[in-house]
């Protein structure tokens, strides 16, 4: 008995240590990224900004493919309000080769992003926000000089047929923050492509 | 005569209630399930420890560790270690690449298409501990139950499954 349970407790472990990054509520770093338009951009670059959408994306992902349409309509519906998307490539090129700078720049131009698409060149952002798949959403609001984490999850309720959607989960929580209300629901889950890594 | 009546009735209503299935060239079946039908698998207590893994064509380290799964399946087969491949392929893929897949593969293991619309409804079901990332397993017997978002090597699956079956 007494081996099954220290055995438990390493799985148990083992199976906690995915579960960091940030929660609603916690407060998000900011960044200073390279943009497919060659600059390097930061939140602090959008005084205006009453929040960010922050998308953790890539190029090859299928889930993501099938998001892309609706992350430039939730762009051009809610920049415009202070809620700018800003997409961000966590994946290792070396790993995935489809998901390179250069590639970015082909992709945002072929769909015309009218948001930032930038790359977590050196995979060093993604971890502190806890993003473990793409496509995965953190909605910040900004509470003073602070990024607060208001969301964290899916897109909306129908990840493979846009047609199908019922509930817009990070629309309603952008129009939540807007309203002075808390999002409910604060987290969702959806499918994603794990962010590619080097393996130890 | 009346309780045959009402088993055949109930075997006919749960082999009809898939809402297809398809045969891959090595003979594998693939069903075709809503959550509902499939979250029985989940939770069946027999002597046998369950191994659920869920994959797609499209994620390349679900493909690189379904080899580990087939020969977990096929080492510990007569130990009663049963391991079944759930695919979270678009279901209008199922022809062009799950079935293909399946067949160049030559997967033994039992092949699921889980078709379900909203993954915020499911996911919490199969674990709370689970955001989404694939490949992502669930390992159960009738006294233990262990959740991994994360990508498995044989000998990793083989050492937990020893300590399952012991």
């Amino acid at each position: 008995m007494k081996r099954v349970s220290i055995f438990l407790s390493i799985l148990f472990l083992a199976a906690a240590s995915f579960a960091q990054g940030y929660k609603v509520g916690d407060v998000a770093t900011d960044f200073r990224l390279l943009n497919v338009d060659g600059k390097y951009i930061s939140m602090a670059d959008y005084p205006d900004a009453k929040g960010f959408v922050v998308i953790f994306s890539c190029n090859h992902c299928p889930f993501v493919v099938a998001y892309e349409d609706r992350m430039i309509e939730l762009h051009n519906e809610f920049a415009p309000k202070g809620f700018p998307v800003i997409a961000i490539n966590p994946n290792d090129p070396e790993v995935q080769p489809q998901d390179s700078y250069e590639l970015m720049q082909v992709r945002a131009k072929e769909k015309g992003f009218p948001f930032a698409y930038v790359f977590d060149d050196g995979q060093k952002i993604y971890p502190k926000y806890g993003a473990t798949h793409t496509p995965h959403v953190y909605l910040l609001e900004r509470v003073g000089t602070d990024l607060k984490v208001a969301y964290i999850g899916g897109i909306d309720d129908s990840p493979r047929d846009a047609s199908q959607v019922s509930e817009r989960y990070l629309a309603n929580a952008i129009h939540a923050l807007m309203a002075g209300k808390t999002p409910e629901p604060s987290v969702t889950r959806a499918i994603g492509c794990t962010i590619k890594v080097k393996s130890e | 005569m009346r309780q045959t009546f009402r088993n055949l009735i109930l075997i006919s209503v749960f082999f009809f209630s898939f809402q297809s299935v398809i045969h891959a060239r090595n003979g594998q079946v693939i069903k075709v399930l809503s959550f509902d039908e499939f979250e029985p698998m989940l939770y069946l207590e027999t002597d046998s420890v369950y191994v659920v893994n869920f994959w797609a064509t499209w994620c390349a380290p679900c493909v690189r560790e379904i080899p580990a799964f087939e020969k977990l399946n096929e080492v510990y087969e007569s130990k009663k270690v049963k391991v079944l491949l759930v695919s979270l392929d678009f279901p209008n893929q199922l022809e062009s690449r799950v079935i293909p897949f399946v067949s160049d593969m030559n997967v033994q293991s039992e092949v699921i298409l889980l078709d379900e619309r909203n993954p915020n409804r499911w996911i919490p079901l199969v674990s709370e501990e689970w955001t989404g990332a694939i490949p992502a397993t669930v390992i159960y017997s009738k006294d233990f139950r262990g959740f991994y978002q994360r990508e498995f090597h044989f000998e990793e699956l083989e050492a937990l499954i020893q300590q399952l079956i012991n």
